[in-house]
């Protein structure tokens, strides 16, 4: 018996990256337009490169990204679950509900084995969270082990991976679409501006991103290592007025852009526009992050709570193709030992 | 009398608005002018009405610039006469209304002073923002409060560019003082950014009531006294007041179907105020490049990459600076 052992995964032939999904989430939005030229360019100059893994690139709320909002009618990063995509659709149904199930028949279907093997969504951030990925898991590897290849890659921004502890059949966004999947969070970033330094940064995390997934279809053994991860914990929201319901107090500025700087309890949270301040009332010490998001507002959180643990990943390398067969007809997954 | 050759009266300021909301997303000044609104203690001063004013209140319950057309440029002659009731769209009819509350525009009945609250996602600091380089009370407002938040600044950028101008919410009044404060994203309220504005507006407030009363009460007269500040016979000497002028607005480099090719140059973003000289770096294309200033002198932009004026054709404003004069000024 090996002593590391090594996890075979099945190959990632098709990787979606998906840009606009909101659309005033600029860097995707201008990223995936780049690519789409270049992939065009690559097609008119028939560039025969040798195509190991193939890219889809799509802008997700084609309305919304006209119109530079978030969204028409309805947040299409929750309109993902398996009964929203599997229910009827009525003659008022909103946009984004439609959205959804063309992006599910372009990208899935959501749990069959047509779906795409990766989905990288991309987002922005008004709060400073630097480049995160966010999944659904602390135990899919290829998304931890590409998180580890983008750290490892540049130290120009700070990198954090974040778990959303949601089981699979409650899986409501995008990324839950793809046999794998995660956002690619960047931040700070103004919602209806794209700035130089966050694109550039979303560029480097996709292009390394299918970097690895090339390297991960070779065949060599991605050797191991750990992870630290943030599961999330809770949200809190904003004191309001109990009549009107509206915001009594801003994020106080000893916390405003501190994501994941670690609160500890009697920290400083808000400031009131009295002047007071609201301290964290929670018992244990938790990492802070979607620190002040604009969209959050709506959705009644203004920061969200983390756990941070190391998390190991075992090495792996991709099925040989008989491995791949075996594993289909069901002699036996080598998956997640 | 006077101590001074071209002192220029002028009559008491006793009616002033503070708009908040003429961008429903711009959310410090609608913040504050909600919170005066319940509270107004704050806002009261000696002898002034001060009236808190929500601009747009429809997009400010959806948090979006506007709904219809942009508030802030509706203000024109042709919009404040136009015919039509219902069928006009929501924010031409909203100035409609703003005008017979608080104009008509040009009239001896219109307010003395508005307060216009907004926000920027552009780094400018705190900003006054002047429409005439002859408003001899507003450059003497404008003054004090630089001189009352020293060490901190607040900069003074001057719109009188016969092209570029545009008919403001606050143009109603016969002092239109515009405060833009950033950077802070839409529909984001940061609480630095928010007492920067309270701050500005509290010495806002003061001048006038200095310039209505004297200095009516201690605080006012040792924060005279900190500052420095002459101020004799109820009369404020001439003084200077550095300005930027604006001189052009700058696209975003696009292609043959008008999408933006280019973004603001990391050297560039965030440089608002900053010298741009001939030669240094302006944009970076989404693959890369680098595009340069070409311009033929130095120039001072600001307004760099503000999230609303994409659709308005506008990476930044060129301005240059300029020192303008202030004559004394009283009251009638």
């Amino acid at each position: 018996m090996e002593v590391d052992k090594v996890v075979c995964l099945p190959r990632l032939s098709r990787v979606a990256v998906c840009g606009g999904t909101h659309g005033n989430e600029l860097s995707g939005v201008y990223l995936v337009r780049e690519l789409l030229k270049e992939e065009k360019k690559a097609m008119e100059e028939e560039e025969e490169e040798e195509k190991p893994v193939s890219v889809v690139l799509v802008l997700s709320n084609p309305w919304a990204i006209q119109q530079c909002r978030r969204y028409v009618k309805t947040d299409l990063n929750r309109c993902f679950t398996h009964a929203s995509l599997n229910g009827p659709l009525s003659d008022s149904a909103p946009y984004e509900l439609i959205r959804s199930k063309e992006l599910n028949t372009l990208l899935g279907p959501k749990g069959s084995p047509e779906a795409v093997d990766l989905v990288c969504d991309l987002h922005n951030t008004t709060a400073n969270m630097g480049l995160c990925l966010i999944a659904y898991s602390d135990c899919d590897w290829i998304c931890l082990h590409t998180f580890k290849h983008l750290q490892a890659s540049t130290s120009n921004i700070p990198m954090r991976y974040i778990h959303f502890d949601v089981p699979k059949e409650e899986s409501y966004s995008l990324d839950s679409v793809g046999k794998h999947g995660f956002a690619m969070e960047i931040g700070p970033q103004p919602h209806g501006v794209v700035r130089s330094n966050i694109y550039t940064a979303m560029k480097f995390g996709v292009q390394h991103m299918l970097d690895w997934v090339r390297f991960f279809n070779s065949g060599t053994i991605i050797e191991g290592g750990f992870v630290d991860v943030f599961t999330m914990v809770k949200h809190i929201d904003y004191p309001r007025d109990s009549e009107t319901h509206n915001i009594i107090a801003a994020i106080h500025p000893q916390l405003q852009d501190r994501d994941f700087c670690l609160l500890h309890p009697e920290d400083p949270l808000f400031q009131t526009f009295s002047g007071e301040t609201l301290r964290y009332k929670g018992k244990e010490p938790l990492y802070p992050f979607f620190i002040n998001e604009c969209a959050y507002y709506e959705k009644g959180i203004a920061l969200s709570l983390a756990r941070k643990r190391r998390v190991m990943i075992p090495a792996i390398r991709v099925q040989t193709e008989q491995e791949q067969q075996a594993s289909e007809q069901g002699f036996g997954s080598e998956e997640e030992e | 009398m006077s101590a001074y050759k071209n002192s220029v009266c002028f009559n008491e300021a006793r009616r002033v608005a503070i708009f908040g909301g003429t961008h429903g997303n711009e959310m410090s000044g609608v913040t504050l002018v909600n919170l005066w609104v319940k509270n107004s203690a704050e806002i009261q001063r000696k002898g002034v009405e001060t009236k808190p004013f929500i601009a747009n209140p429809k997009a400010v319950e959806k948090c979006t610039r506007y709904v219809d057309t942009d508030l802030n440029r509706a203000f024109s002659p042709e919009n404040l006469s136009a015919p039509g009731g219902d069928d006009l769209p929501y924010e031409v009819q909203r100035a409609q209304e703003i005008n017979r509350i608080f104009g008509p525009k040009g009239s001896p009945e219109a307010y003395d002073v508005i307060f216009d609250l907004h926000n920027t996602t552009s780094n400018m600091g705190c900003t006054l923002i002047l429409e005439s380089s002859k408003d001899h009370f507003n450059l003497q407002m404008m003054n004090y409060i630089k001189k009352a938040i020293t060490p901190a600044s607040c900069l003074v950028l001057l719109n009188e560019h016969p092209l570029l101008k545009y008919s403001t919410s606050r143009s109603v009044a016969k002092h239109p003082v515009g405060l833009e404060v950033g950077p802070q994203p839409q529909g984001v309220l940061r609480s630095n950014i928010f007492e920067a504005m309270r701050v500005i507006l509290k010495h806002a407030l003061d001048f006038i009531e200095l310039f209505n009363e004297g200095p009516v009460c201690n605080t006012l007269e040792t924060l005279l006294a900190e500052m420095e500040y002459k101020f004799i016979g109820m009369e404020f000497p001439p003084c200077t007041v550095e300005v930027f002028w604006v001189s052009e607005r700058i696209d975003y480099p696009r292609d043959a179907n008008g999408n933006i090719i280019a973004m603001v140059h990391p050297n560039l973003q965030d440089c608002d105020w900053e010298p741009l000289n001939p030669g240094d770096p302006m944009f970076q294309t989404f693959d890369g490049k680098t595009i340069h200033y070409q311009g033929s002198g130095t120039v001072y932009p600001t307004f760099i990459n503000e999230a609303a004026y994409y659709e308005k054709q506008q990476a930044f404003v060129t301005t240059r600076r300029e020192t303008l004069v202030a004559s004394a000024i009283r009251k009638a």
